[in-house]
């Protein structure tokens, strides 16, 4: 029982980064159709982008606090300007043509970032500084949880939340969702859907930069194609939870996070991947859409 | 009506999708407060004509003028601003929503939601003041359309296009929608409509245009429209 609940806190933790990243993938495939395979390699992007400014800082600041706050928000700012920049070169251009060139753009520039991250930082992976936040673990019943968990956790929860509220209770929120729907009768509600698009990009990216940092201060070791394996960790969580769906994609993250923990606590953490295929299948098999895949709208 | 005011004036209009050539120099206009019918069969250009005006496709040549506005270099967000809107073909409501959500990205131009307009549309459609909280894919197809007309209607136009308001509806629907939009230009709204239905959009509008394969092939009062054998014979279903 507490191998359970401690791997369900694990679970927890990771769910929430794969969540974090995951919501990147399934905003822009919600307004564009398109999946962003250049995000993964962003969050890695924004992994370095993080402990550059971590380091920088740490020579001139020294709360700790006052340090992550301001990582936190520089790499937000720094990887939402890559994300629209990203939208711009890479996809923009493409918008009228077939879908195909857009995914071969995206691959593109998936290569492009992974092999930029090398070539600026090498192909050795960096470590993040251990004393950044303090290594403090409570010990509740047998189930150990660390003050860096809880962080990622209560963080991660407030970001969704805020995620959730903006996009149902805002006019804004109601605009993304129209421009997702159907972007011509979008336009015709007078929402200008190219900034609609470039507002996702922001927001998916900075939630990406976290769920980046996260992995960068959770886990110290970064390396420069990680985005490969964390952003299909998340793409795949995005597709458990019905692509275009944004409580999906926490629920995919989640449930993802908990199962590759379950499987590392009783089997072992080699099986997690292969697992998640199997998974995957699974819940593809019985339900296409996800589990909270789109509820198409009839057509008369 | 030429001591009106001329709303929309549209001067040899060409739009083309790639090589085929949709819409080939059309010219026409609109006056403030009229209904302006535009008819034509299947494929004759109509939706093109209007999806133009709303900027959603640019023209290949020619000029759309709306009070001193030239539309055709504008986007479609910024020419709702200025005060038109449309019912596109299709209805092409926002499924997964609801029928107040539809509405209100209606007024989603207006800086400040006006609760006024929206009582007003649930007097026009009471229909849709029963069903505000349903999702608007599970409505009727007649009531999509009293939804997507509303939905234009949301964000106070002068000038609201209309694109087969009576595609596929039931006589009797058919009838409440021209009705209905009998009370939009009483509100002052002018109308441009376009339609298959040629008899009945003919009864409600002041002016007319045929359009055939792009050109406009007759224009003139309804009445005349209504009276002349050849509408009558492609048009209204009457033998010479
Ligand atoms: N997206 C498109 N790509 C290529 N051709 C198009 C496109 N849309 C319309 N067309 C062509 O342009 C012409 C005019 O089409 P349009 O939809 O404007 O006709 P319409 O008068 O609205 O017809 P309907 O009464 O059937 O709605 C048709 O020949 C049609 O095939
Ligand atoms: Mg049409």
């Amino acid at each position: 029982m507490e191998i359970f609940i401690q791997q369900l806190v694990n679970g927890l933790t990771i769910g929430s980064i794969y969540a974090l990243v995951a919501l990147g993938y399934t905003m822009v495939y919600g307004v564009l159709k398109l999946i962003n395979f250049a995000h993964g390699d962003l969050v890695a992007f924004s992994a370095y982008v993080g402990l550059v400014i971590m380091m920088q800082l740490a020579g001139v600041i020294s709360s700790s606090v006052v340090i992550i706050v301001l990582v936190f928000i520089f790499t937000a700012i720094i990887i939402s300007a890559f994300g629209v920049l990203l939208e711009r070169l890479a996809y923009k251009p493409l918008r009228k043509a077939p879908r195909l060139s857009a995914v071969v753009s995206a691959l593109g520039a998936s290569l492009i970032i992974e092999n930029g991250i090398m070539l600026i930082w090498g192909p050795r992976p960096k470590i993040f500084p251990s004393n950044i936040v303090p290594n403090i673990n409570w010990n509740i019943g047998g189930v150990y949880i660390g003050l860096m968990q809880l962080l990622v956790l209560v963080i991660s929860f407030v970001l969704m939340f805020v995620l959730y509220f903006f996009v149902n209770q805002t006019k804004l929120g109601a605009a993304m969702r129209a421009s997702a729907i159907d972007q011509d009768a979008a336009r015709l509600m007078g929402i200008n859907v190219d900034r609609i698009i470039m507002i996702t990009f922001i927001i998916g990216s900075a939630l990406g930069s976290v769920g980046g940092l996260f992995i960068g201060m959770y886990y110290r070791g970064i390396y420069f194609n990680m985005g490969w394996i964390y952003g299909l960790n998340a793409f795949v969580a995005a597709i458990i939870g019905g692509i275009g769906n944004i409580p999906g994609a926490m629920l995919g993250g989640m449930l993802l996070g908990i199962f590759n923990a379950l499987i590392s606590g009783y089997l072992s953490s080699s099986w997690a991947l292969a697992l998640t295929y199997v998974l995957l299948i699974v819940i593809m098999i019985f339900r296409p859409t996800g589990i909270l895949g789109e509820r198409v709208a009839e057509k008369v | 009506m030429s001591n009106k005011e001329k709303l929309l004036v549209v001067e040899n209009l060409e739009v083309s999708y790639g090589s085929i050539e949709a819409v080939k120099g059309i010219s026409f206009d609109v006056y403030k407060g009229e209904v302006v019918t535009i008819l034509g069969a299947n494929g004759a250009g109509k939706t093109t004509t209007l999806r133009t005006i709303s900027g959603l496709i640019k023209s290949k040549s020619g000029s759309i003028k709306y009070k001193n506005f030239e539309l055709t270099s504008m986007s479609a967000h910024k020419i709702v601003s200025l005060g038109i809107s449309q019912a596109p073909e299709g209805r092409r409501v926002f499924g997964i929503l609801t029928v107040e959500e539809n509405l209100k990205l209606g007024a989603y131009t207006k800086k400040t939601f006006n609760p006024a307009t929206l009582s007003w549309i649930y007097e026009l459609f009471p229909r849709l003041k029963e069903r505000k909280k349903q999702l608007a894919g599970t409505l009727s197809g007649g009531e999509q359309q009293m939804l997507a007309i509303g939905r234009a209607l949301m964000s106070e136009p002068e000038m609201l296009l209309l694109d087969e308001p009576s595609l596929g509806l039931a006589p009797v629907l058919v009838k409440t929608i021209f009705e209905t939009i009998k009370h939009i230009k009483l509100s002052g709204v002018t109308v441009l409509l376009v339609e298959q239905n040629a008899k009945a959009a003919l009864k409600l509008a002041d002016r007319g245009y045929v359009l055939e394969v792009g050109k406009i092939v007759f224009k003139g009062a309804s009445k005349e429209l209504l009276e002349s054998p050849e509408i009558q014979e492609a048009y209204l279903g009457k033998k010479k």
